[in-house]
């Protein structure tokens, strides 16, 4: 319950932050919202030994909708994303997912660059960031990169973010057409059994584009190319879904606990994706 | 042990400052320090809600909070809301409900509802149940925490429109 | 005269007495944040203690290094089982007559084991301390499986072994092997055989009910403080029986009772996971012993779920005969249980399964017979807790799902079945056939009531179109609809045959009456939520006349509080309400010789009027409760001593038997296993009802908690002796969004020998409200071959029903 004892830095601007970093190396972390770091840190199962808090630093809680992108700091909560009635318009996809993240109280602190820069297979953030072809904006000292969610996610706990680096903002296109976030889980609060992110657009009858990426299915999260390729030019018929289905069963990898076996999330992975293609669909 | 900094909280109206490690969570902060004791402890993984509070407007697990980062803000626990001769109509409510029984979750509980009520101040059962979603109660099964919640709503409300 | 004027309606009403929905006095405090908790406690110097606990499930202690934790800023001392030894304090009696180990002695036995016990300053200190304390294990093979240790050569148990290797008698007599615990048996072996050997039809299920906790949102915890200059130690603590506790830390510490005040201050929820002793609270003990400051010691979450007192890992086979049209004429069960590394149950001596024995349900049955064996495992010692009525959730799980097991055997509607098996109500008090009396029960009205008011029939139409849907292609939802009709045994109980380490279950009420005309009433019970200062008021408010509103009832302080064996297995009724009652009818008498003196009548010639003593015909000649009171602190009464007090200390002469009736529907999606609680309805019997508004919330989170059990919630192991549930992230707690609104509803049938015909509830929504649950799951996969599937009903394995049932296409 009691974390190990660290040093505490509040930077007024990130040039403090990259310097901490540096000379710290991998003796330090930066903190956002905290509720993923501060429970590992509790349990003694991170050790941090010099703790760089985020919060004094200005210019990373702005949400900045444009006629053809939108660009969230990497301050910004959960509940600020819920709250925006712009964001709300562009992109409800973003509402609809924070909406099913933990609880409130978490929601009131966890950020969405927390979520998205942790590496953790469990949040929800980068699936469906991937799905939304966003960009992350990555600071160090050498300067700022863009790196897209689709290639930010190496193996658990390990992004192409360097430890010196920090994630900034998230600028991703606005989305068109239907959209859906499906989750299961045990309860509010918990993790995903399995999500999908869905965005479609249609023409007529026909499905036009498909982005679909999958969560807590694998150690990372999972972007299915082949998936979205199946729906697209067909009218979202049974054997559309089923292609997009089997697709993304080769795409997963997902691992027993104690949310259930591999064959149960197999499955599971394919109705959620199903009822999310079918309610992205609806609305498109 | 690290070196102890100097921290200025305001807690319920009073302005608190003192020496601490970075590393004290803010809950402890409250009941071990300030001996404020009405938030409580019920875990150590952030899920259970008992250590709720109000920071700078936000309900916040004061568990997961490390006393340095919390240092400025304002902070609203149940000590802070009614009083013993003028209690909030939440704390009237919970009494007149049995939305209470081991009292152990109750000032998380009423804090968040406290703050639930100014996010949606007419919630349907729905948006209590979600909107109170990150409090864990063992003894009530919830149902007259909501009957408590909505009467405490239909209070507040009408006291508003009185007042109007 | 106001009193003149007033109706007795509202004299009656004024009382705040019995039956009415009297809100609660502990609201005050706790709305506004001023309970007053073990961990709210702050002393002047006072330390703080926690434990060093072992990773491993079975392992040997090769060494203990504490010369780094030592030098930690802040760490006092570490204790291990070598500091303890000389007190004879490094092991400690359990209830269930084993003993256990306080700090590992030699080995551990089962993960998150106490092995050090480090004093700081304060917790961060400690929790430093803890990170620097070496300890180097020998890992020894792990046994997770009780039929597994049946058979194996590894000795978990060394301690019980005798010099020679042979294995000496347990607690409950022979041991049939060096993992074995005990055997336990009830009612007639080869009677009941020979009926089940005979019968036209038998139906035999094997059933496992699952291991898990109590939980309750405040864990365990203690302060203690030892008084060197007077000799006097003080200990608070989360207990749930405080006495019991007192005479317990006397006994192992050599410390005389009368030099030991334990108190319980408001406990945040106890549901069984507080009756027993931890070693957190010797440990505290000694360390405040020896350093002459309070110590206190507070649980982390992890820890309470990893070692503190579990509840159920029952496996048990049932074999129910029946004729053909379905009269059950015999019950045969036999059950495993795993009790972890010590057997720390806290069951009634003589019980070692509890009240299993009255797993013959609701049901008349004329033969049975109940064999149980007990086993040590690597897993967390313990047994009975987790508002069970000590095993009675298993015992009801048991018929309940025997009796729906046996309606598919006979093709028969699981609700007929239950009525034509139904204890009638001429019958009672009912002899069972393992041993118990019933009280009293009108089960069928009550089972009728309930079916009406949920509209079984139509439920069951409903149903039958919902398969025809589901079979057709038109839905992927099954409906379920769970029965149950418990009988509970509550109220533990005569002092002839149940008692805690020798400590009869009497319970008690001291009554103190002031001149002004209010009162302060002591028990031997101790509220973990129940309400007691509420309701206790309201039955003395009706057997003596003042208002409840006058009356202060305290519990939990030993050194106030007249002796009782505390609050668990719905005990405080039946046993502490008796003596409440009986008090507060010695409280009346008085005042009856009192008021006739004052009346200047004979003794007989006046009576009992709500609030007053009437002259007999003269009703406007009476004296209040009020006056009565100053008189006997102002009135010289020839014969009769002054004051107004009265103690009773009561010893039941039965248990008592709360029933009820319970429906749940459910709809259950089969692709993804998700179960969706349309409709609970609840009917509880538990005889007179002291506080309506009280039992309703007492339902509602009993069936909260069965809620978790039955859909998720459990303590699971690896093969290793890993916990794999320890954090609130596994262990299934639902919040408000996924626990539904339940209707409640009653009957009254009184107990027959309780003073004032009152059963208890508290345990009775948990001990149906299981079954019930689980049932809805199983009745919605019986029309696809589901005979039995075991708990809990979480989503994959409600999904792994339909998948092997070839629900899936």
């Amino acid at each position: 319950m009691i974390p190990a004892a660290f040093e505490y830095y509040r930077p007024k601007d990130m040039t403090g932050v990259l310097s901490l970093l540096g000379e710290h190396g991998d003796n330090a972390r930066v903190i956002a919202g905290g509720h993923s770091l501060i429970p590992m840190m509790k349990l003694r199962m991170a050790d941090v030994p010099h703790l760089i808090d985020l919060q004094g630093v200005g210019g990373l809680d702005d949400i900045e909708l444009s006629a053809n992108s939108i660009r969230i700091g990497a301050m910004v909560t959960q509940h600020d994303i819920i709250d925006h009635n712009g964001l709300a318009s562009a992109a409800p996809i973003l509402r609809e997912a924070a909406l099913q993240i933990a609880d409130p109280q978490v929601r009131y602190m966890g950020t969405v660059g927390g979520n998205v820069a942790n590496g953790d297979p469990g949040n929800d953030m980068p699936g469906l960031m991937q799905c939304l072809d966003a960009t992350f904006t990555v600071v160090g000292l050498d300067g700022e990169r863009d790196i897209p969610a689709r290639q930010f996610y190496e193996a658990a706990y390990m992004t192409a973010r360097e430890d010196e680096e920090v994630l900034t903002s998230i600028t991703m296109p606005i989305p068109a057409g239907g959209y859906a976030y499906e989750k299961q889980k045990r309860k509010i609060g918990d993790y995903a059994t399995a999500a999908a992110a869905v965005l479609l657009t249609k023409e007529g009858n026909t499905c036009k584009s498909a982005s679909i990426a999958m969560t807590n299915l694998s150690d990372i999260p999972v972007y299915s190319e082949e998936a979205g390729a199946a729906l697209v030019g067909s009218s979202l018929d049974d054997t559309a879904i089923k292609a997009a289905v089997t697709a993304v069963l080769g795409d997963i990898d997902p691992s027993e606990d104690n949310r259930g076996p591999v064959a149960f999330k197999k499955h599971l992975a394919g109705v959620i994706l199903r009822r999310a293609i079918e309610r992205a669909w609806s609305r498109a | 042990m690290s070196k102890k900094q100097h921290y200025k909280i305001t807690v319920n109206g009073k302005e608190e400052e003192f020496l601490a490690e970075p590393r004290e969570l803010l809950i402890h902060t409250l009941r071990e320090r300030l001996k404020i004791t009405g938030p409580h402890i019920g875990c150590e993984t952030s899920h259970c809600g008992a250590c709720t509070v109000t920071v700078n407007g936000k309900s916040v697990k004061s568990c997961t909070v490390f006393v340095a980062q919390a240092d400025g803000t304002e902070i609203t626990t149940i000590e802070g809301i009614g009083s013993p001769d003028a209690l909030h109509p939440l704390q009237e409510a919970f009494k007149e409900h049995h939305g209470l029984q081991c009292g152990f979750c109750t000032p998380g509980m009423i804090i968040r509802a406290s703050k639930l009520l100014e996010e949606i101040p007419n919630p349907s059962e729905e948006e209590i149940r979600f909107g109170m979603a990150g409090n864990i109660c063992r003894c009530t099964g919830y149902q007259n925490i909501v009957k408590s919640i909505q009467a405490a709503a239909a209070e507040m409300n009408s006291a508003k429109e009185a007042a109007e | 005269m106001k009193d003149e004027v007033e109706s007795r309606e509202d004299r009656v009403a004024g009382l705040k007495g019995m039956g009415c929905s009297r809100k609660r006095v502990e609201d005050a405090r706790f709305t506004q944040g001023k309970g007053n908790y073990v961990d709210d406690l702050k002393l002047d110097g006072m330390l703080f203690g926690d434990f060093v606990r072992s990773p491993y499930a079975h392992a040997r202690i090769v060494n203990i290094d504490t010369e780094a934790a030592l030098k930690v800023p802040g760490v006092l001392a570490v204790l291990t089982a070598k500091d303890l030894e000389p007190l004879g304090l490094h092991w400690m009696p359990t209830l269930a007559g084993d003993k256990q180990m306080v700090l590992a002695d030699g080995k551990v036995l089962f993960q998150g084991q106490e092995v050090a016990y480090v004093v700081a300053q304060d917790r961060y200190a400690a929790a430093d301390g803890i990170e620097a304390v070496e300890v180097d294990y020998e890992e020894l093979p792990v046994l997770v499986n009780p039929f597994e240790a049946l058979k194996s050569d590894v000795v978990l148990r060394e301690d019980l072994l005798a010099e020679d290797g042979s294995i000496p008698d347990g607690a409950h007599g022979p041991r049939k092997h060096h993992n074995h615990i005990f055997t336990w048996e009830a009612g007639d072996k080869d009677p009941t055989l020979e009926v089940i050997d005979n019968a036209d039809v038998v139906a035999e299920e094997t059933m496992y009910y699952h291991r898990t906790h109590p939980c309750p949102l405040e864990t365990c915890g203690c302060v203690a403080s030892m008084d060197k200059v007077n000799g006097k130690l003080t200990l608070w603590g989360t207990f749930q029986a405080p006495h019991a506790i007192r005479t317990v830390v006397s006994l192992i510490s050599g410390i005389e009772e009368h030099n030991i005040r334990v108190i319980s201050p408001d406990i945040g929820g106890g549901f069984g996971n507080k009756v027993g002793a931890y070693p957190g609270y010797v440990c505290s003990v000694v360390a405040s012993i020896v350093t002459g400051k309070p110590v206190k010691w507070i649980e982390d979450r992890m820890d309470n779920l990893m070692t503190t007192a579990f509840a159920r890992d029952y496996h048990m086979t049932g074999r129910i005969a029946a004729t053909k049209e379905g009269k059950i004429t015999g019950v045969h069960c036999s059950v495993t249980a795993d009790h972890g590394g010590f057997d720390a149950c806290a069951d009634p001596t003589k019980f070692p399964a509890g009240f299993m024995n009255i797993c013959t349900g609701s049901y008349d049955i004329p033969t049975a017979y109940l064999e149980v064996d007990g086993v040590y495992t690597n897993k967390a010692p313990g047994g009975v807790s987790y508002r069970c009525s000590f095993r009675v959730t298993e015992a009801v799980y048991f018929i309940e799902r025997m009796i729906e097991v046996l309606a598919i055997k006979l093709n028969m509607d699981a609700a007929e079945l239950r009525r034509i098996n139904f204890i009638k109500k001429e019958q009672f008090p009912y002899q069972a056939a393992l041993g118990w009396e019933y009280d009293s029960g009108d089960y069928h009205t009550a089972w009728d009531k309930a079916l009406k008011a949920v509209d079984y029939d139509g439920l069951r139409a409903e149903q039958a179109q919902r398969v025809e849907d589901f079979k057709a292609g038109k839905t992927r939802k099954l409906m379920g609809i769970g029965l149950t009709f418990f009988t509970e045994i509550v109220g533990a109980g005569p002092v002839k045959n149940c008692d805690i380490l020798g400590l009869g279950m009497f319970d008690s009420c001291e009554i103190r009456i002031h001149p002004t005309g209010s009162a302060i009433a002591r028990l031997g019970t101790i509220s973990q939520g129940q309400g007691h200062a509420t309701t206790f008021a309201q039955i003395l408010a009706s057997e003596i006349g003042l208002p409840a509103d006058s009356i202060t009832i305290e519990e939990g302080d030993t050194d106030t509080a007249p002796y009782g064996l505390g609050t668990y297995g719905s005990r405080s009724t039946p046993v502490a309400g008796a003596a409440t009652a009986m008090a507060g009818r010695k409280i009346r008498a008085k005042a009856q010789m009192i008021a006739a003196y004052l009346l200047e009548v004979h003794d007989d010639d006046v009576e009992f009027d709500v609030d007053r003593f009437a002259v007999k015909g003269a009703p406007e000649k009476f004296k209040t409760m009020n006056e009565i009171a100053f008189a006997a602190y102002n009135q010289a009464i020839p014969g009769i001593e002054p004051g107004l007090e009265a103690v009773s200390y009561y010893d039941p002469p039965n248990m008592t038997y709360p029933f009820g009736a319970y429906v749940c529907v459910m709809d259950i999606d089969v692709d993804t296993g998700v179960p969706v609680i349309r409709r609970f309805y609840a009917l509880d019997d538990c005889g007179t009802r002291i506080n309506p508004m009280i039992i309703e919330g007492q339902v509602h989170g009993g069936l909260t908690e069965a809620l978790a059990v039955a859909l998720g919630q459990e303590i699971a192991y690896d093969d290793m002796g890993n916990v794999k549930t320890g954090t609130l992230m596994d262990f299934f707690l639902p919040t408000a969004w996924e626990v539904p609104n339940y209707e409640t509803d009653h009957t009254v049938t009184p107990s027959p020998h309780h003073p004032i015909g009152a059963k208890g509830v508290g345990e009775s929504p948990h001990v149906g409200g299981v079954p019930c649950f689980s049932n809805a799951v199983q009745d919605a996969f019986r029309p696809f071959g589901n005979t039995h599937t075991n708990m809990p009903h979480d989503h994959w394995r409600i999904w792994k029903t339909a998948n092997e049932l070839g629900l899936h296409g």
